[in-house]
C-alpha cells in the first residue's frame, strides 16, 4: 500500500553510486573545508617542523649555557621570549621544551590508546569472564585520581621524561579502554560482523579488518584530543617538580621557574603559558574538526 | 531504592582494596628506605634493624599488605605516617576540610558559570554571544592550571592586590583558589550543557510542545532542560571528584594545606601509609559522588529510576 | 457557515542552509470548510508537513522560511500573527497538530498527565483551577480510551499504540477548530493502525473538527476524507473531492502513477508498476513541470511551460495534456 519503498531502494542506490570517492579523502576534504582545523593544522605542522629542525635553527648550547651578564631581560629583538634567571634564552629552550613535550603527548597517547584500545577490543568481542575482569580492573585504575597515580609512578621510577611517559600511559589506559570498548560493542553486533564470522574469518582478523576500522572515528578524535590533556598533565607534573629535570628544558618547569619572578618578570610566565594553550587549543580544536569531518550527521 | 544504595556500597570494597593494592604495589617500588627517612643517614645500623622491625618492613610484600587490610578491618587502623609517627588520619583529617572546601566552593563556581551559560549558547546558537562563550570556554579549556593560577594571581595578587596571593587567612584567600579551579570545569560544564541542549531542542518532543502552545521559556527549561540534564550531571559530578583529587596544583600554587599537598608530601616522602589512606579516601569520595550522580539520574529520569525498584 | 476555515493561498517555503537552498512548497493553495476533511497525500519529502508546520510557524527556527503566500485562518492571515499571539491563540488552542512518530514526540521525563495538563493550563481564558484542569485531563484520557489513573504514568509505560492515543489526547484536549494529523499511524503496527484511525475519525466527528490528513497511504485517505489534494515536489498537482479522485476517469500523470503502485487483488499483474526515477531535489527549480522528467506522457511543452490547472467543477489538475485540450 506505500509507495515509498521501491524509491527508498532507489534512491539508496543512487546515493551509493555518487560517493566514489574513498571515505579518507572524503574526510580529508571535510576538515580541510573546516577553517579553525586548517589554522590548527597549520600551527602545529610549524611547532612540530620547529621541533624536529631545533638543532639547524638555534644553538643547542643557548639552553644551558648560563651567562650573568644578560639574566632576566624582557623580551626583545635578540631574546624574543626574554631570557631567564641564568640568562638562558626562554624562546630557544620552549623550542627544545616541545620535542619533550610533544614526544610525551604523543607517545603517551599512541601507548595509550594501543594498550587500552586492545584490551577495550577483545573486552568488547570476546565478553563474558573477559570482559568483567578487564572492567573491574579498570574500574579499580579510574578510582584512583588520574595526576596521583601518575605522581607515585613517577615517584617510584624516578623523576624524568620515560617514568612520565610510563605513568601517564598507565593513568590513560583504562579510560581509553572503556572508550574503546564501547566504541567496538557498537559494532560487534551488526551483521557483516556476524557475515564475517559466518565465512569463517579469525578473531584476530575480525578485530583488525571488520571492527576498529568502524570503531574508528571516536578513537581517532579522543586521541587527538588526548595529546592536548596529556601535554597540560605532563607539564602539571613537571610543575611539581615530579618530571622533566633541569636543566633539561620543559615548559611546565620553565613556569615553575618563573613562579619566584612573577612581579618582577611576568613575562617569563606569560609568554611560554600562551605556548602552551596555543598548542593545547589546536589539538582540541582539530579534534573537534575531525569529529565533524568524519561524522558530517552530527554537525549542527 | 534502599537496596541498590547498599549493593552499590558493597561493590565499592573490592575496588577499594584493588586501589590499596595498586599504590602499595607502587609504593613498594619507590626507592628509599623508609627506616633511614625517620632515623636519619647518621642512625646506627641496630635501630635501623629495629625500626624496620617495628614498621614489618622485614616481612614479604603480601604478607605486609594483608596485614594492612587486616588492621584496617578489624580495628580501623590505618597505620601511623612514616614522617609523623602519628596516626595517618590525624594529619588527613586536619587537611580534608581545606581541600573539601575548595573543591566545593569550585564546583559552585563552575556549575553556576557553566549551566546557563550552556543553555544560553545553545538556545542562541550562532549568535555572537554564543561565538564568544564557545571560543573562551575552548581556550579555558586547554589553559594549564597553574598557568591560569598564576596569571590570576599576577593580576589580582599582585597588581590590583585585592586578594591573596596564598594561604587560608581568610574568606577572601578562596576566591582565586576558585576561579582557578570553577573556570576550566566551568567550561566543560559549558560545553557539555550546550551540545546536549542543542540535541534536545531538536527533539520532536520539544516541537509537540510547542505545537501546544507552551511559552518558550516553559519549552527550554521543563521539556528540553531536563533532557539535557544527564550527560552534564555526570560531568558535575566526575570533575568534582577529579577536583578532589586534583587540587594537588591549585593547592600548591596558592600554597594552601590541603589533602592535595599533603599527597605529594608524602609520595615525595615515601610515606606510604599516609599516600594509601589519602589516596583510599580520595577514591571513597569519588565513589560516594558518583553513586548520588547516579541517584540523581533516578530523580530526573523516570526510565532509570524505573530500573532500580 | 459558508465561510472557509482555513484558506492557504500561493505558499512558498524554503529550507536555507549555509551551501543550498532547497525549495519545499512551491505556490500551493487549498481551502478547508469547518468540519471538513483535506488528505494531502504523497511519496516521502514531497512537503506535506512542512505544509503542516508552516500553518502552526512552527518551520526549524534558522533554515525553515515562508517566502510567500498567505494563511488565512477564520480570517485572519496566520503570517501576520505575533510570536505569542500564535503561541497563545492558535497552537493548541485552535490548531493542533499530531506527529509521525509517537515513540520520540512525548517528553520521557514528564508524565502524561502533565504533558496533556499543558495544552490546557498555557491557554484557558477561563484560567481553569487545578482541579478542573485535573478533572479534563481525566476527561481526555477517557475520551482516548485510556483509563485516567494512568495519567501518573511516564511515556515509557505505553505502548505505541498508547501513546499515539496520549498525543490525541492532547491535541485534543482544548477541542481546536482544526487538526493536523501528519501520519499518525504510520509508526505503528498494522492492527493498532485501523483502531487508532477509526478512533481519530470518530472524535473527529463527534468534536466537529476540521482536519487536515497528511498521509501517503491511499487507504486512509478514501476512509476518512472529503477532499483529497495529491502532492509533488512541493506543488499541488491535483485536487478535489474523494470521488474527484477516486471515482473519475481523468487525473494527472502522478496521481495514476500513485494508484499504479497499490496492489490490487482483482486483477492478476505480474509486478507492481512504480513510477520511475527520483523526485527532483528542489534545489533548483525545473523551468517547466516538476513531474516532467519522470512522465510516461511528457510533450516538448513540458520541459519548458509551467503547466497551468484545468478545472472541472471541484476538481482541479495541473497538467498540460488537460489544459492544451482546454484551448
Amino acid at each position: 500500500m506505500s509507495i515509498q519503498n521501491s524509491k527508498k531502494q532507489k534512491s539508496e542506490a543512487a546515493i551509493v553510486y555518487k560517493k566514489k570517492q574513498s571515505p579518507a579523502r572524503e574526510t580529508w576534504r571535510r576538515l580541510l573545508k573546516n577553517k579553525s582545523s586548517v589554522i590548527s593544522l597549520v600551527f602545529l605542522i610549524i611547532v612540530v617542523l620547529l621541533a624536529i629542525f631545533a638543532d639547524v635553527l638555534f644553538d643547542k648550547s643557548l639552553i644551558t649555557t648560563q651567562r650573568v651578564d644578560i639574566r632576566i631581560q624582557p623580551p626583545s629583538l635578540e631574546h624574543w621570549f626574554g631570557t631567564d634567571v641564568y640568562g638562558r634564552d626562554i624562546f630557544t629552550r620552549m623550542v627544545y621544551g616541545s620535542r619533550v613535550s610533544l614526544t610525551i603527548g604523543i607517545v603517551t597517547m599512541a601507548l595509550g590508546m594501543l594498550i587500552g584500545g586492545l584490551l577495550g577490543a577483545c573486552a568488547a568481542y570476546f565478553g563474558g569472564m573477559l570482559d568483567s575482569f578487564i572492567m573491574r580492573f579498570t574500574d579499580m585504575f579510574m578510582a584512583i585520581p588520574e595526576t596521583l597515580l601518575a605522581l607515585c609512578v613517577v615517584a617510584a621510577m624516578g623523576a624524568s621524561a620515560s617514568s612520565l611517559i610510563f605513568a601517564l600511559t598507565i593513568a590513560i589506559i583504562p579510560g581509553n579502554c572503556r572508550l574503546v570498548r564501547s566504541a567496538v560493542l557498537g559494532v560487534v553486533d551488526t551483521e557483516y560482523v556476524e557475515a564475517a564470522r559466518a565465512c569463517g574469518m579469525s578473531d584476530f582478523r575480525i578485530i583488525m579488518t571488520e571492527i576498529l576500522p568502524n570503531a574508528l572515528s571516536p578513537i581517532i578524535v579522543v586521541s587527538t584530543q588526548g595529546v592536548a590533556n596529556i601535554m597540560l598533565t605532563a607539564s602539571s607534573l613537571s610543575y611539581l617538580g615530579m618530571g622533566v629535570q633541569p636543566p633539561n628544558p620543559e615548559w611546565g618547569a620553565m613556569i615553575a621557574d618563573a613562579r619566584e619572578y612573577l612581579r618582577a618578570a611576568p613575562y617569563m610566565c606569560v609568554l611560554p603559558g600562551i605556548v602552551i594553550v596555543l598548542t593545547a587549543l589546536a589539538f582540541n580544536l582539530l579534534g573537534d574538526g575531525l569529529r565533524d569531518a568524519l561524522d558530517p550527521r552530527l554537525k549542527d | 531504592m534502599v537496596k541498590y544504595v547498599i549493593k552499590r556500597l558493597l561493590l565499592l570494597i573490592p575496588i577499594l582494596i584493588g586501589v590499596a593494592f595498586i599504590i602499595f604495589a607502587i609504593m613498594e617500588m619507590t626507592p628509599g628506605d623508609p627506616a633511614v627517612r625517620i632515623l636519619g643517614h647518621e642512625a646506627s645500623v641496630e635501630a635501623l634493624e629495629e625500626m624496620r622491625e617495628e614498621l614489618g618492613l622485614n616481612k614479604p610484600f603480601l604478607e605486609r599488605f594483608f596485614n594492612y587490610l587486616y588492621n584496617i578491618f578489624t580495628k580501623l587502623d590505618f597505620g601511623k605516617s612514616y614522617r609523623t609517627r602519628k596516626p595517618v588520619f590525624d594529619d588527613i583529617l586536619a587537611r580534608v576540610p581545606v581541600s573539601i572546601k575548595v573543591a566545593f566552593l569550585g564546583m559552585v563556581f563552575a556549575t553556576i558559570m557553566g549551566l546557563p551559560m550552556g543553555v544560553y549558547s545553545a538556545v542562541k546558537q550562532y549568535s555572537p554571544m554564543d561565538n564568544f562563550l564557545r571560543i573562551s570556554s575552548t581556550i579555558l579549556v586547554a589553559m594549564p592550571t597553574f598557568w591560569l593560577a598564576m596569571l590570576l594571581i599576577l593580576v589580582f595578587a599582585l597588581y590590583l592586590g585585592w586578594f591573596p596571593s596564598g594561604g587560608v587567612a581568610s574568606w577572601k584567600s578562596y576566591v582565586l583558589p576558585t576561579i582557578t579551579i570553577g573556570f576550566p570545569y566551568g567550561s566543560k560544564i559549558l560545553r557539555m550543557t550546550r551540545s546536549t541542549m542543542l540535541e534536545s531542542i531538536r527533539q520532536d518532543y520539544v516541537r509537540t510542545a510547542k505545537s501546544k502552545g507552551v511559552p518558550n521559556n516553559k519549552v527550554i527549561y521543563q521539556h528540553a532542560l531536563k533532557n539535557a540534564l544527564l550527560p552534564v550531571v555526570t560531568t558535575i559530578g566526575s570533575s568534582f571528584g577529579q577536583i578532589l583529587g586534583g587540587s594537588v596544583i591549585a593547592e600548591s600554587v596558592f600554597s594552601l594545606p590541603g589533602l592535595g599537598s599533603l599527597i605529594v608530601l608524602s609520595i615525595k616522602a615515601k610515606d606510604t601509609p599516609c599516600v594509601l589512606a589519602s589516596v583510599l579516601l580520595l577514591a571513597f569520595f569519588f565513589a560516594i559522588i558518583m553513586l548520588v550522580v547516579d541517584l540523581v539520574y533516578a530523580f530526573i529520569d523516570p526510565r532509570i529510576k524505573a530500573k532500580y525498584i | 457557515m459558508s465561510e472557509n476555515l482555513l484558506e492557504v493561498k500561493d505558499l512558498e517555503v524554503i529550507y536555507k542552509t549555509d551551501q543550498k537552498t532547497v525549495h519545499a512548497i512551491n505556490r500551493i493553495g487549498f481551502t478547508l470548510q469547518r468540519g471538513e476533511t483535506l488528505g494531502i497525500v504523497g511519496e516521502t519529502g514531497a512537503g506535506k508537513t512542512t505544509t503542516g508546520l508552516s500553518i502552526l510557524r512552527l518551520l526549524p527556527e534558522r533554515t525553515g522560511h515562508v517566502v510567500g503566500g498567505s494563511i488565512i485562518f477564520d480570517g485572519t492571515d496566520l503570517m501576520k500573527l505575533s510570536e505569542e499571539e500564535m503561541r497563545s491563540s492558535i497552537r493548541g488552542e485552535r490548531i493542533s497538530m499530531i506527529f509521525q512518530d509517537p515513540m520520540t514526540s512525548l517528553n520521557p521525563v514528564m508524565t502524561v498527565g502533565e504533558q496533556i495538563a499543558e495544552a490546557i493550563i498555557y491557554h484557558s481564558e477561563s484560567d481553569k483551577s487545578s482541579s478542573e484542569v485535573e478533572a479534563r485531563v481525566d476527561e481526555v484520557l477517557e475520551m482516548v480510551g485510556i483509563p485516567a489513573f494512568r495519567k501518573k504514568d511516564y511515556p515509557h509505560q505505553f505502548s505505541g499504540g498508547m501513546k499515539q492515543r496520549v498525543v490525541i489526547a492532547m491535541a485534543l484536549a482544548c477541542e481546536p477548530e482544526l487538526l493536523i494529523a501528519d501520519e499518525p499511524t504510520t509508526a505503528l503496527d498494522v492492527t493498532i493502525q485501523a483502531q487508532v484511525l477509526a478512533m481519530i475519525s470518530e472524535l473527529r466527528d463527534r468534536l466537529g473538527t476540521a482536519m487536515i490528513m497528511i498521509t501517503n497511504d491511499l487507504g486512509i485517505i478514501a476512509q476518512i476524507c472529503d477532499q483529497v489534494a495529491v502532492m509533488y515536489a512541493g506543488q499541488l498537482v491535483e485536487t478535489g473531492t474523494l470521488e474527484d479522485i477516486f471515482v473519475k476517469k481523468e487525473h494527472h500523470p502522478y496521481t495514476v502513477g500513485l494508484f499504479g503502485a497499490i496492489p490490487n487483488l482483482n486483477e492478476e499483474t505480474d509486478r507492481l508498476s512504480p513510477i520511475d526515477g527520483l523526485m527532483p531535489e528542489l534545489l533548483k527549480l525545473p523551468k517547466g513541470c516538476f513531474f516532467a522528467e519522470r512522465c510516461p506522457h511528457c510533450m516538448e511543452i513540458c520541459k519548458s511551460v509551467p503547466p497551468k490547472a484545468h478545472v472541472n467543477g471541484t476538481h482541479r489538475i495541473t497538467c498540460h495534456l488537460f489544459t492544451s485540450k482546454d484551448e
